[in-house]
């Protein structure tokens, strides 16, 4: 048995960036998130792995510091919450455009403008569309438990620094308060300097040696041509992400013949409303994408020709259930997706969904 | 002496730094910019720094630093440059990392970033050319543009009714403990460079001695934006902006000297 704990979300996000050979953090306290810093503050990890932690004068300050430690090839992360995440998008977008791996969680709360500090999804779009200017794309991960913020923050940056791209993790303020059982993950060593100079000295800015050109990191290309040739290296690696990173969880799907699509802590709440739904002899399935960009669309694909609609529960206006459509469209299928949301900071009830689903698909 | 007399390398009284790139600079003839590069190419060579320094360009008409010096270099957002430097020198300490920003990047854009990264006193160099104006986008006002000048968005000119008062940055930072040298120099004429090259020098060491933040502020000329020759642009700012933005050391914790005295 491994290093199992009762822990916050919040905190084991901290945890595991200590564990996973993180050599930064810089962040900037809101709610429902502070404790992420407040736990590294604590730990101290730099007398341990050597890890720094900074508290930034903004989240502004905070991505930008992070947009310069990861242009040198190192690990490292920021958390906020949505306003903050808001304030962070242009240099999100930045450091797309730059091409540089980092990690950037997002524990959201409820919106438009400050809002509410209850949890929310309604960053969603904001994520998986890019959320700053330009064309450009995160890797978006989305946990439903405890367990998946410890797993998730090593899982985000192997995949950034495959794709050398921005990674999020999009969680909400439930998980991240959450107390669950957590088996937290093994020490990985930080990379020395020598190792980073040979897994990324090819682009990263370690100091320039007479052996190779100099290292620039910019996202600035004046000359169309080259900035569209950029542009199309950018969608030819989200591309690849889509072929290749589409991650979800099924459950009771086998039989199913209505489907609810939910990511995070509505994905918790829509297991209990399966269950209950089968009580009631409707055959019900839950179908959880894991990976937000790129959407598991496939599977939707799959599961269209065999089912007879969707239900999207999200806590927002209706986001995700956009993309559920068009994964349904582009399989060539015609079946029904409806839309249930609590918003504002209200997570819905297990039996709401269920009513929902009969209300949509079974009324008359 | 014939020209083969004169070339040979024993005669040779000055050279082009080999840092220096030889890409054809997009400055304008006049400008500051192209010669506090140089400054900064030559004190990177003699210094032994390449392989330890990482420049930030800022968003600007120095946007293009990277083009100029052989060094690693990372591209800023606006204004952002203080941050990015944090960032790059909290995680790799052992480097030598210095900003380069024009005063609408550092003055107004990123007046927080600079104003906290010289109060948690990050071990960097910031270079602040003041030219007074945006030079980047076409002229308009700067923080740091004085009063009655005549910009692009002050047409009649600056009016601190309406536009409030030209922010003197360098004495802002100077007051803070983070910064252990803070000067004013400019760079119009040969002893000016020279002693602008003295101060950047200064900077250099004093971060290679992890003191914390150095800030070299360079009064600047854009003479394009100011809409004069290079010789009038010259000699407007001996004369307008000296007098507002004196030069000479603010701080120099060597000497333990009392913090501004503007
Ligand atoms: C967020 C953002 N706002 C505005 C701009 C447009 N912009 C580019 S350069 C510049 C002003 C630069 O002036 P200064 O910092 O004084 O440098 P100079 O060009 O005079 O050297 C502005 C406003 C931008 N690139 N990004």
């Amino acid at each position: 048995m491994g290093d199992l704990r009762l822990m916050k979300g919040n905190e084991v996000l901290a945890e595991a960036a200590i564990r996973c050979g993180c050599d930064g953090y810089f962040g900037y306290p809101i709610t429902p998130q502070s404790e992420v810093m407040e736990m590294l503050m604590f730990r101290e990890p730099w007398n341990e792995t050597g890890m720094k932690v900074l508290q930034a004068e903004s989240e502004v300050a905070a991505i930008n510091m992070l947009y310069g430690a990861a242009a040198t090839g190192k690990k490292v992360l920021t958390s906020s919450s949505s306003p903050g995440i808001s304030l962070m998008a242009e240099g999100i977008s930045y450091i797309a455009g730059a091409e540089l791996p980092c990690l950037v969680i997002n524990v959201q709360r409820g919106g438009p403008g400050l809002g509410t500090i209850q949890p929310s999804q309604a960053d969603y779009s904001q994520a998986v569309k890019g959320g700053g200017h330009g064309d450009y794309k995160m890797i978006v991960l989305a946990p439903s438990s405890v367990q998946e913020m410890n797993d998730f923050v090593d899982l985000a940056f192997e995949l950034a620094f495959k794709y050398r791209n921005p990674a999020m993790i999009l969680t909400d303020g439930a998980i991240g308060q959450m107390m669950e059982k957590v088996e937290l993950s093994d020490y990985k060593k930080r990379w020395t300097d020598e190792e980073v100079i040979e897994k990324w000295g090819s682009w990263a800015t370690t100091g320039k040696p007479s052996s190779r050109e100099r290292n620039v990191i910019t996202s600035l290309e004046l000359d169309s041509e080259k900035m569209e040739a950029n542009n199309q290296r950018f969608q030819k690696k989200y591309r690849q992400m889509e072929a290749e990173e589409q991650r979800y969880e099924t459950f009771q799907i086998e039989d199913a013949e209505y489907v609810l699509v939910a990511f995070g802590t509505s994905a918790r709440v829509c297991q209990k409303s399966v269950e209950i739904a089968r009580e009631k002899g409707l055959k019900v399935g839950l179908l959880r994408p894991i990976s937000l960009f790129p959407f598991p669309k496939n599977i939707i694909g799959e599961l269209a020709p065999k089912v007879k609609g969707f239900l999207s529960v999200e806590m927002n206006a209706g986001q995700m259930v956009e993309d559920i459509k068009l994964a349904v469209h582009e399989a060539g299928c015609t079946r029904r997706v409806e839309f249930f949301g609590r918003m504002g900071g209200i997570i819905p009830t297990p039996g709401e969904v269920v009513d929902a689903l009969e209300q949509n698909f079974l009324k008359e | 002496m014939d020209v083969k007399e004169i070339i040979k390398p024993e005669n040779q009284v000055y050279g082009k730094t080999e840092l220096l790139t030889d890409n054809v600079m997009h400055y304008c003839p006049g400008c500051t910019h192209g010669v506090v590069h140089k400054l900064m190419a030559e004190l990177i060579d003699e210094m032994g720094l390449q392989e330890k320094a990482i420049g930030v360009a800022p968003v600007g008409c120095a946007v293009f630093a990277y083009n100029y010096i052989d060094i690693d270099w990372q591209e800023a957002a606006h204004g952002r440059a203080p941050a990015v430097a944090t960032g790059i020198v909290r995680i790799n300490p052992e480097k030598f990392v210095f900003t380069y920003q024009g005063d609408g990047d550092l003055a107004s854009i990123g007046a927080a970033e600079i104003i906290h990264a010289c109060n948690r006193g990050e071990n960097i160099l910031v270079v602040f050319i003041n030219n007074g104006i945006y030079g980047m986008t076409g002229g308009q006002m700067a923080p740091t543009t004085i009063e009655r000048m005549v910009t692009s968005t002050t047409p009649c000119g600056r009016d601190t009714e309406l536009n409030g008062y030209p922010l003197k940055m360098t004495d802002l930072v100077a007051q803070l403990p983070g910064t252990s040298y803070v000067t004013r120099q400019s760079a119009q004429s040969a002893p000016a460079v020279r002693k602008c090259k003295r101060a950047l020098k200064k900077g250099i060491k004093n971060v290679l001695d992890k003191k914390g933040t150095s800030f070299v502020e360079v009064v600047s000329t854009c003479n394009s934006g100011w809409k004069m020759t290079p010789v009038k642009a010259n000699e407007w700012m001996e004369e307008n902006m000296f007098p507002f933005y004196p030069l000479g050391d603010m701080k120099d914790s060597e000497k333990d000297k009392p913090v501004s005295n503007n």
